[in-house]
């Protein structure tokens, strides 16, 4: 697995700019770029990769740098982590100058109230191409559901619900 | 559901943070927030440094929920633009990036080692499959209040087929879709 800086950099840079509703409506994109068009990784380690990063603290993005760190070692992650989170810093910059001047503006609510479904579609679909592999065994759906339901109908913390999923998985029950 | 009885929010402190404090202030947040920084961060810099009133807060909120990013990572920036220019915007996103960026690579490492170690695959296998059921959760949060709005409900099946199903790549699907569903929005309004 390996990858090209300026490849690396263009992608996250374009995803940066995309994600309206936070990093996970950019997810499908990612895997989408990574697995179909580059061919970086397959859809398996992709998975493995984003549930590996889901244990780790701090914002829900940070499954960039580690496949940055993964294609292109620590200047990947570097470049990777810049090229996420640099852009729509730049954005939020500008922005915040502006925002006295379009705060109250009716469209200002408009646009955000209209990429609420949008932003729900995509995080949908990040969900559905991330479960299609992830979940690919009767026993791993079995995980993935119980997690779903779980993190619904209760406030256990989502390192609880990893742990026992990766504590599942290593009982081994319905592997090959 | 919370009984406790309103309490008024803390003023803010009125003292400008210095770059430093900003760094050490979102580097610790980096640390603590597991799946969801959020409401930590208003912990963090409403009630415990009191940089931010809390109707200051939200507002600025307001402007990172609108922008593209991670909402938590664009308030790093505003609060640290808004107190101390540039640097302070650089060194607050520094210091939220820094701790998850190494423990992130060092599981990476971890997960490089022992990938060929049959117990550790499932493992893994059982890790991933939960992340995956986590980001269902998150989605059918957010499609759950859109039920009884049959057009907002529409676009989001929509959205959902073109980039679920028939893999649409996201710059064309979204330049179709949001200016689409604004514009529904708008006559919806009008």
């Amino acid at each position: 697995m390996s990858a090209p800086l300026p490849g690396l950099a263009l992608l996250f840079a374009e995803l940066s700019l995309l994600a309206f509703g936070g990093g996970n409506s950019v997810l499908p994109e990612m895997q989408r770029r990574m697995v179909d068009v580059h061919g970086w990784m397959t859809a398996a380690q992709f998975n493995a990769l984003f549930g590996l990063a889901q244990a780790a603290p701090g914002p829900n993005m940070m499954v960039v740098t580690l496949l940055g760190w993964r294609l292109a070692g620590v200047w990947g992650a570097l470049v990777a982590t810049a090229a996420m989170f640099g852009p729509s810093s730049l954005v939020t910059g500008i922005a915040l100058r502006a925002w006295e001047r379009f705060r109250h503006a009716p469209w200002r609510r408009a646009v955000q109230a209209g990429l609420v479904p949008v932003t729900a579609g995509l995080v949908s679909a990040g969900a559905a191409v991330v479960a299609a592999t992830a979940a690919g065994t009767l026993s791993l759906a079995g995980v993935a559901v119980a997690a779903a339901a779980l993190s619904i109908a209760t406030k256990l913390h989502p390192l609880w619900l990893l742990g026992l999923g990766a504590a599942f998985g290593l009982s081994g029950m319905g592997f090959d | 559901m919370d009984q406790t009885p309103p309490r008024l929010p803390p003023e803010p402190a009125g003292v400008a943070p210095t770059v430093g404090a900003l760094f050490r202030g979102f580097l610790a947040l980096g640390l603590m927030g597991f799946g969801g920084v959020l409401p930590l961060a208003r912990r963090m810099l409403v009630e415990e440094r009191r940089w931010l009133g809390a109707a200051e807060f939200a507002d600025l909120l307001g402007l990172c929920q609108f922008l593209p990013g991670g909402n938590v990572i664009n308030l790093s920036v505003a609060v640290g633009l808004r107190f101390r220019g540039v640097p302070g915007a650089a060194a607050a996103l520094a210091g939220l990036l820094a701790a998850p960026s190494v423990v992130v690579v060092v599981l990476g490492a971890v997960y490089d080692r022992f990938a060929e170690d049959p117990a550790v695959r499932h493992a893994f296998a059982g890790l991933a499959a939960a992340a995956a059921g986590l980001l269902i959760g998150l989605a059918a949060k957010l499609v759950w209040p859109l039920r009884r709005q049959p057009v907002p409900a529409g676009l989001a099946v929509l959205c959902f087929l073109a980039i679920a199903v028939f893999r649409v790549p996201l710059l064309p699907a979204l330049l179709v879709l949001a200016p689409f569903s604004v514009l529904l929005r708008h006559w919806g309004r009008a």
